[in-house]
């Protein structure tokens, strides 16, 4: 019914005929399936010239003692359909939101590429994480040069002018060899370094590059990374060392990993120690068993991961510390080998031939 | 040192159960290194003892003439189907007929025989087949076949006296299956270099008996044999025997030299092979002259300078002033410990030796091995010592064998020069061990272990021990050295896991901190990181196109390369990155943005580092000359980009990897430490005239510090490294970083004032940067500027030709009120002024 040709004047007023324009109003409302339909029947039965509003326009012509009960019935009725606008408003506004969010859905397995996949080193990764462990016990981080005093290097660890590993075919040289300087073999110049320096107690972790006149192969680098442990202390054992190598073990390759300590030699400690580790993919099973052999630990059971023992005095006084009072641990594992165990890297090669692969194969961080 | 089984259990009580790998096991416990454990013939066999019945030679046509026999190999074992017969003649029952290419065997040998379906060394399974024109049922076996020796001379001919007959498994006689371990060696345990030293180490690691082989002491200095003179300290003990009529065609027993090969020995001669049987069993390497070519007394003394000897491996050698020679009437006859002479040596028609055991300085042997290069079976004991209680029993030994297998006679008048030197000892804490083991070992025990490995030791009951080392301990010199001995001999596993508690840490320094916090944001940002080798050549330093006076000419050269192409140390990170770039193209890899992290390496002052004593702390003023030679290794950070930085994609075409991104890098760095870097044109090797910038930042002082470089490279820098075309690169000082590196900052407080935005746009010449164009802008704008951004450059038609227009969006803000519109304005014409005072910029319209 559209407001021309409703009832006119008083006749607009009989219930009947508000009534009437109520349920019409609410079934246009009702049809209403989009924005803009629901704005037409706003206008047709909402609006100045919507029957309910010509209605209104009439009260005045009628009986001053009918006008109040007219206009109760009236506004109750405009009430009525505005309440339905305002429903059918809320409920077509969602079914568009609705329509809409479907039509822009997108395709979420494009490749996003805001820059180039960048990575740390695994090396730098694990160095990182190695300091980390050690820090969190309280232990500080300590560096030094690569190019170090030859001194340092092998003296003060007392290693003797006629030790082997000083002669070319192990240690690279700086020229002139008259002037005492090499490459470092080890970060043990650090140890000495710190224990020169520091004040004691000294627990200090030492990650850093060493150099040897060695092959370029698989399984050798002529220049690694190697990380040492040094604590010198009152009272400090050899039982302390196991209970840190224990903890660094675990930290590195998981609970409930064993160590084992072989009797071994080393200028700079003594007693002296090799340590190993439980073979993480057989634990041990492959012993004897030519059944089941395993090629990480070639069924021997345990990995050698490096060395360690109880500093020895002779190293103590030539850096001045007093063997008297004090004593102490020091330890060392190579990095490289270190990530061949716990991240399988095959090739040794691969550290430093600068491939991006290599360096994002863990995603850049260190696990 | 490869010690069988069979021969330790000669010296030591072994129970029979004990395998080579429950003896590998106890000794790893106890610190030797047992590498392996390996069965000699490991997997051959079976064997069987065959007598040789007849056999006939058969010319080949390839010019062979092989042999086809008939062998008995006992009744058990006959075959099936009889062989062909020999020549015709009759075969007797349970004869096999196999081929054989050796003739070192006559009718009525005992030889060893596989018959088919036995498995020779290698794996190799036999089968009967068909060959030079006769069916062959098995194998007449070498030693090299049955993998307990390397000779392939001829087939194992085995002696009647050895008691067996056809049918019998020779396995055992042949030493197959004993396991031998091999044991690499600590230089602290030179006495298991020997048969005698695992020997007596097994005993304690297994608590059994040991008998030890050195069965006589030293004498007094007698000189009835030989004579021997001593000249010089080094040597301090020598003894001469000597063994004459032996026979020359005497050879060495199979049990002999299959001791020696177990050992990794070959076997060379009677007197040869007695004499490294013996350095085996007891550690003490002897020397047999030919007595006939001795002229005159033997003399022990340096070398001089200009002599020179000629070794037993024909080589003439000059000898330097501290080798320790063995001399004769006629010169030098030996380097002490090291090789024997060429003069004096025994050949195949001697029959007269002189024995020599002796016992010489370790460290003088040691050099002398190093600078001839002639490590040596000997010279490997001589080095780290030998035991010289053990030099006269040695001698001995070998004579007797000789006489027993040589058929020689020992000469009642020896010669022993020197003494046996005692060992140094000292005091020990009886609570030392189990202080620094973590372990309570009591006295009791200490005594008792000690005692065990032959250490004399007298209890003063005053919680101290005198303890004087055996003499094949030279190890023994410290204290701490009877601690490890207490400890390998509880084992290690004896010790308790103790985590101690140091004092509070300080945690990572400041310089840790960023180096990490800089490596993560590059990382982050795109860059790759990779770490490379730090040698470079000579012709790195030219290829990147570096001025004569520029510093990072100045190289430390090492003395002994690894290559003899790159002797220096790097002192650029860019060409170990670009030769990464090469290696990555050429694997595929394209679209690179690659970074360092590392030290690079200055020539210093030249000076050379002290090399102080180590009995105390070296004075300050030593350190500071350490300090002082060493070549400033500064932290540097490289990157090289090439390729694309994003390659094309379905939101946007490539991005190439440009110059921009190697400007990025170092502002990425610096902002990782709170750092912001200033760019000004600059033109600098190895970059691209035109498009590199130096980089500054403010250093603590506010002076501007130089942080590096970055650009695009050189067009003739790319064709020389082989880089593609437009490669960019940056390097900068990490240490410069750390050092300018701001210090906690403080908060500004968020104004909640409204922002005014202004936009202006100035036209410059071309040669005007915008980076000075903003800095004036800036400047002019006052305090009340907040923000300043670049947002387009304009070049055409619309402006005269040679100027370009920038335009920059401002933004302005109070802390503490809303600004006025003519506030504004000042400011933003303020900051135009500035522009136009300092470039004769002009606004645009």
């Amino acid at each position: 019914m559209s407001a021309q040709n409703a009832p006119q004047g008083a006749d607009a007023l009989r219930p009947e005929a508000i009534e009437a324009s109520v349920t019409a109003a609410l079934a246009a409302i009702a049809a209403a399936g989009t924005m803009a339909e629901l704005k037409d029947a706003r206008l047709a039965h909402a609006g100045d010239k919507s029957p309910l509003a010509l209605a209104n326009r009439a009260i005045g012509s009628i009986a001053p003692t009918e006008r109040k009960e007219a206009g109760r019935l009236l506004g109750a009725a405009r009430a009525r359909v505005q309440q339905a606008l305002a429903e059918r408003t809320e409920q077509v506004e969602a079914a568009e939101l609705a329509r809409t969010l479907v039509d822009e859905a997108v395709d979420v397995t494009l490749p996003i590429e805001l820059q180039p996949q960048g990575a740390v080193h695994p090396i730098t990764g694990l160095i990182d994480l190695i300091c980390d462990e050690f820090v969190a016990m309280g232990w500080e981080v300590a560096e030094g040069p690569e190019l170090e005093a030859e001194w340092l290097n092998f003296d003060a660890l007392n290693i003797g002018p006629d030790h082997p590993s000083r002669g070319e075919a192990d240690t690279l040289f700086v020229e002139p060899v008259s002037n005492h300087l090499v490459m470092r073999t080890h970060t043990s110049p650090v140890q000495a370094r710190a224990l020169l320096t520091r004040d004691l107690p000294v627990y200090v972790i030492c990650p850093g590059k060493t150099y040897r006149a060695d092959e370029y192969d698989a399984t050798h680098l002529p220049v690694f990374h190697q990380v040492e442990g040094l604590a010198i202390d009152k009272g400090l054992s050899l039982a302390h060392l196991r209970g840190t190598l224990d903890h660094f073990a675990q930290a590195m390759f998981g609970a409930g990993i064993r160590t084992r300590m072989r009797p071994h030699y080393f200028p700079f400690t003594e007693p002296s120690a090799e340590v190993d580790l439980q073979c993480f993919v057989c634990r041990g099973e492959s012993v004897g068993n030519p059944e089941r052999p395993c090629r990480t630990c070639k069924s021997e059971g345990w990995i050698e991961w490096g060395g360690c023992g109880v500093v020895n005095p002779r190293v103590l006084r030539a850096v001045g510390v007093d063997p008297e009072v004090y004593s102490g641990f020091a330890f060392g594992m190579g990095i490289e080998r270190t990530l061949m165990f716990r991240n399988n890297l095959n090739d040794m090669r691969d550290v430093v031939e600068g491939d991006v692969r290599f360096s994002r194969t863990l995603k850049g961080v260190a696990r | 040192m490869r010690a069988p089984m069979s021969w330790l259990r000669d010296w030591v009580a072994l129970p029979e159960q004990v395998t080579g790998q429950d003896l590998a096991e106890a000794l790893i416990r106890a610190g030797l290194e047992v590498e392996t454990v390996d069965s000699i013939g490991e997997g051959v066999g079976p064997l069987v003892v065959g007598r040789v019945v007849d056999f006939v030679d058969e010319p080949q046509k390839n010019g062979k003439i092989i042999r086809w026999c008939h062998l008995d190999v006992g009744s058990a074992l006959a075959p099936v189907v009889p062989p062909a017969p020999v020549a015709g003649r009759p075969v007797a029952e349970g004869v096999r007929g196999i081929i054989c290419g050796a003739h070192n065997f006559a009718v009525g040998d005992l030889v060893v025989v596989g018959l088919p379906g036995t498995v020779l060394a290698g794996g190799f399974t036999l089968s009967a087949r068909k060959t030079y024109g006769h069916m062959s049922d098995g194998m007449v076996c070498a030693e090299d076949e049955l993998g307990i020796g390397v000779d392939h001379t001829g087939i194992i001919v085995l002696p009647e006296a050895a008691g067996l007959v056809p049918g019998d498994d020779p396995s055992a006689y042949l030493g197959l299956g004993d396991q031998v371990l091999d044991i690499n060696v600590s230089p602290d345990m030179a006495y298991c270099l020997s048969i005698r030293g695992v020997a007596r180490e097994a005993g304690q690691a297994l608590g059994v008996p040991f008998t030890d082989v050195v069965d006589r002491v030293v004498p007094a200095p007698v000189s009835a044999g030989y004579p021997v003179v001593l000249d010089d300290p080094a040597c301090s003990l020598f003894v001469a025997l000597g063994v004459s009529g032996i026979d020359p065609a005497a050879t060495s027993p199979r049990w002999l030299q299959r001791r020696l090969s177990a050992a990794g020995m070959r076997s060379i001669s009677l007197p040869v092979d007695v004499t490294n049987y013996v350095m085996l069993e007891v550690g003490q390497p002897l020397h047999a002259y030919d007595a006939r070519k001795l002229q005159g007394p033997i003399r022990v003394r340096k070398a001089s300078e200009n002599e020179s000897i000629v070794t037993l491996d024909d080589v003439r050698r000059s000898l330097s002033s501290d080798d320790l020679l063995i001399t004769d009437d006629s010169g030098p006859i030996g380097i002490a410990g090291v090789m024997g002479g060429a003069s004096t040596e025994c050949d195949p028609a001697t029959t007269g030796i002189v024995l020599e055991a002796a016992a010489f300085d370790p460290p003088t042997i040691s050099r002398s091995m190093r600078r001839h290069a002639l490590p040596s079976e000997a010279s490997k004991r001589f080095e780290r010592g030998t035991d010289p209680a053990a030099a006269y029993a040695a001698a001995h030994l070998a004579a007797r064998l000789l006489v027993e297998l040589g058929g020689g006679t020992l000469s009642s008048d020896e010669t022993v020069v020197g003494a046996v030197a005692p060992l140094p000892g000292q005091r020990l804490r009886t609570d030392l061990p189990s202080q620094i083991l973590g372990v309570e070992v009591p006295a009791a025990r200490v005594v008792q272990i000690l005692r065990a490995g032959g250490v004399a030791v007298t209890d003063d009951g005053d919680g101290t021990l005198q303890v004087q080392p055996p003499t094949w301990r030279r190890d023994l010199r410290d204290p701490y050295d009877y601690v490890e001995e207490v400890g390998r001999k509880i084992g290690f596993d004896e010790i308790p896991s103790i985590v101690p508690t140091p004092p509070t840490g300080r945690g990572l320094t400041r310089a840790q901190v960023i180096r990490r916090a800089v490596t993560h944001a590059l990382a982050g940002a795109g860059f790759t990181q990779v770490l490379l080798l730090p040698f470079a050549s000579g012709d790195d330093l030219d290829r990147l196109g570096l001025p004569a006076d520029d510093r990072r000419r100045a190289t430390v050269r090492l003395a002994n390369p690894l290559a003899e192409t790159s002797p220096f140390l790097r002192t650029s990170l860019l060409p170990g990155l670009f030769a990464a770039v090469q290696r990555n193209t050429s694997r595929g890899n394209d679209d690179l943005a690659l970074f360092e992290s590392g030290a690079v390496f200055r020539a210093g002052s030249g000076s050379a580092a002290p090399v102080p004593g180590v009995e105390s702390r070296p004075s300050e003023a030593e350190l500071a000359a350490m300090e002082a030679a060493l070549p400033a290794q500064p932290w540097q950070l490289g990157a090289v980009l090439t390729g694309a930085w994003r390659p094309a994609g379905w939101a946007g075409a490539v991005e190439p990897a440009s110059w921009q991104h190697a400007l990025a890098f170092a502002d990425v760095a610096a902002a990782a430490a709170g750092v912001t870097v200033r760019r000004v044109a600059d033109d600098h090797a190895p970059f691209h005239p035109g498009r590199c910038a130096k980089l500054l930042v403010a250093g603590a002082d506010g002076a501007e510090v130089l942080f590096g470089h970055a650009g695009e490279l050189h067009p003739l820098v790319c064709r020389a490294f082989g880089l593609p075309a437009r490669t960019a690169a940056v390097e900068v000082s990490l240490d410069v970083l750390i050092e300018v590196a701001p210090g906690p900052g403080t908060i500004a407080p968020v104004s909640p004032h409204p922002v005014a935005k202004e936009d202006v746009a100035l036209v410059v010449d071309e040669s005007v940067s915008a980076g000075e164009v903003q800095v004036a802008l800036a400047a002019g704008a006052g305090e009340l500027l907040e923000s300043i951004r670049l947002f387009d450059i304009y070049r055409g038609a619309q402006i005269a030709e040679g100027s370009k227009s920038l335009a920059f969006a401002l933004r302005f803000r109070a802390a503490d009120r809303t600004l006025k519109v003519a506030e504004i304005s000042a400011a933003r014409d303020a900051a135009v002024a500035e522009a136009v005072r300092l470039f004769g910029a002009v606004q645009r319209a």
